[in-house]
């Protein structure tokens, strides 16, 4: 690959969400934005293998970004008169522009900091455009991944397995229920903002778990997704240093992560947490994620991330499965069941108990945990159930409950797991 | 930019409330309406009658077709609704917020068009 088609990929993937944040700023519009900065790509693709990379390619794709904008307004201009919302968005985007420097010049190193400060500010407005809770949570996640990720709608239909033309769709009917609603490009008003919060982080979350819990798909790209999760989040701590649940997040993410290379052995088999061999864990990202869930906790504000983050760090500190703190772990499940009521909650609180107290106080409290049949369709409740039972050696319905896993998932290695648990199981049921 | 705030309710809960719970409802949605006019973001609105006088007219086939009762039945009505003028869905979804139904029943959001289709507006 020649070395300006490199950068430019490069650049693309790592400034993408900040070039784009501050073009929507200035045109007050997603797809202006986006079109203008797709321009400016083509552009540096020609230009950068004639005349080299420039200095700061960052600055350099804004500069052309910005001209094009002004003369896609000058085109819509032409336009407007017939359709009012597009004049919106030009009255704005002429506004904009005149009170933006419109550049030209290279900037000066301190402008530049300047400038890329003012960048990480409209990242901030923009990720909670994109969570904004009158979009659907489905479109929420392909937004952020979009405009903040740099994530191209091919990678995005394939990460979740859509056909690439219902993702665009999404995208397209975003954007427009962004202008057409006018969902504002702002951070939410002190009042509503732990709300709003909130949702960036669960649409973090939720791309990190795509990628992590995969029910389906192939590994590399969901690998993509994790790391990308966690980019986002590293981003919300940058933006909002002292929101202890960014904190939070990003250990647990971190903490979570650092497993990858333990959960999967050599035949692309899941491995319990229990029989990883801790030697593939990946100490960087744990020292990373102790480090980051201890300030969080410093903080004094505790959340359902932070309490997560706690217990994936009781794992971390662990040299070997046994000698886990067990019952550290039983004692934040249960301020997290406290904090966050919820079945799911309560079935890792009871595995925490069982590995703690034992097998049958464990499964004690898995039944009360399943009861009113909300987990009826969880894979891991009947996982988990089927594994304590094969402990307690009632293999009768140990089989059954992995059976029952078994038709739940719709991951190859978590089938895979399941399958050789159940021959065992008929094994041992047969000896 | 206008929206229309859509109040939903259930017109059985409030067909329950007795007169004084209705009174002191009636004197909220007064002083909320003054607030929204004296801040400038108050077009119009009003309560509407219940769902029991409604009628439904459909056009097929060049054929009138009246029929009694709302367009659909549903568990919550629709009740009341405002107009407001405000800078962008945030401001609106605030001021919905303080309307005294959205503490029962639910405030449905809508963006107006103001555009290109002359509606007899």
């Amino acid at each position: 690959m020649p070395p300006a088609r490199e950068e430019l990929e490069r650049v693309f993937r790592e400034e993408y969400g900040l070039i784009i944040a501050s073009l929507i700023r200035r045109s007050g519009s997603f797809d202006l934005a986006e079109e203008s900065l797709q321009e400016a790509f083509s552009a540096a693709l020609t230009n950068w293998e004639q005349d080299g990379t420039p200095t700061n390619p960052a600055a350099w794709l804004t500069r052309v970004a910005q001209r094009k904008l002004v003369d896609m307004l000058r085109r819509e201009k032409t336009k407007s008169d017939k359709q009012p919302e597009l004049e919106f968005e030009t009255q704005r985007l002429q506004e904009r522009l005149q009170d933006g420097n419109e550049g030209g010049s290279p900037p000066s190193s301190e402008e530049d900091l300047e400038s890329r400060l003012e960048y990480q500010d409209d990242r901030l407005r923009l990720i909670f455009t994109c969570c904004h809770p009158s979009l659907s949570e489905e479109a929420q996640v392909a937004l952020t991944l979009r405009t903040l990720g740099g994530l191209a709608t091919s990678e995005i239909a394939r990460a979740f397995l859509l056909p690439e033309p219902t993702l665009a769709q999404r995208l397209v009917r975003a954007t427009n229920r962004i202008r057409i609603a006018r969902i504002p490009y702002q951070v939410p008003a002190l009042e509503v903002l732990p709300q709003r919060l909130a949702s960036v982080q669960a649409v973090v979350y939720l791309i990190f778990n795509e990628g992590y819990a995969a029910t389906s798909g192939d590994s590399l790209i969901r690998r993509d997704l994790c790391a990308e999760a966690i980019r986002l989040g590293r981003l919300l701590c940058r933006l909002m240093p002292d929101e202890p649940e960014n904190l939070g997040l990003l250990a647990l993410m971190l903490l979570q992560d650092s497993r990858r290379d333990a959960r999967i052995n050599g035949r692309g088999e899941l491995v319990t947490l229990e029989e990883q061999d801790r030697s593939f864990w990946d100490r960087i990202e744990i020292e990373d994620g102790l480090r980051l869930i201890e300030t969080a906790l410093r903080l004094r504000r505790v959340g359902a991330y932070q309490l997560q983050a706690a217990i994936a760090a009781v794992h971390a500190e662990a040299k070997a499965a046994l000698e886990t703190d067990w019952q550290q772990i039983v004692a934040l499940y249960a301020e997290l069941k406290r904090i966050n009521p919820s079945p799911i909650v309560a079935l890792n609180h009871a595995v925490a108990v069982a590995m703690s107290e034992g097998c049958e106080q464990g499964l004690r409290l898995i039944e009360a945990a399943g009861v009113g049949g909300k987990l009826d369709h969880y894979y891991f409740f009947h996982a988990a159930r089927a594994d304590l039972l094969r402990r307690l050696d009632r293999t009768q319905e140990a089989r059954a409950a992995y059976s029952r896993a078994l038709r739940l998932t719709a991951n190859q290695v978590e089938q895979k797991y399941v399958r050789r648990r159940l021959e065992e199981a008929t094994k041992n049921g047969d000896a | 930019m206008k929206y229309m705030l859509l109040i939903y309710h259930e017109e059985q809960a409030w067909g329950g409330f007795t007169e004084q719970e209705r009174q002191k409802m009636y004197a909220e949605y007064g002083q909320f309406s003054q607030e929204i006019i004296a801040s400038g973001h108050h077009l119009g609105g009003s309560e509407l009658h219940p769902c029991s006088t409604a009628t439904s007219v459909r056009v097929r086939d060049g054929k009138q077709l009246a029929t009694d009762g709302p367009f659909a039945e549903t568990k919550e009505q629709l009740g009341g609704y405002y107009l407001i003028e405000a800078g962008n869905l945030d401001e609106a979804i605030a001021i919905a917020a303080r309307i005294p139904s959205a503490r029962m029943g639910t405030i449905e959001v809508r963006p107006v068009a103001e555009a290109a289709v002359p509606a007899s507006v």
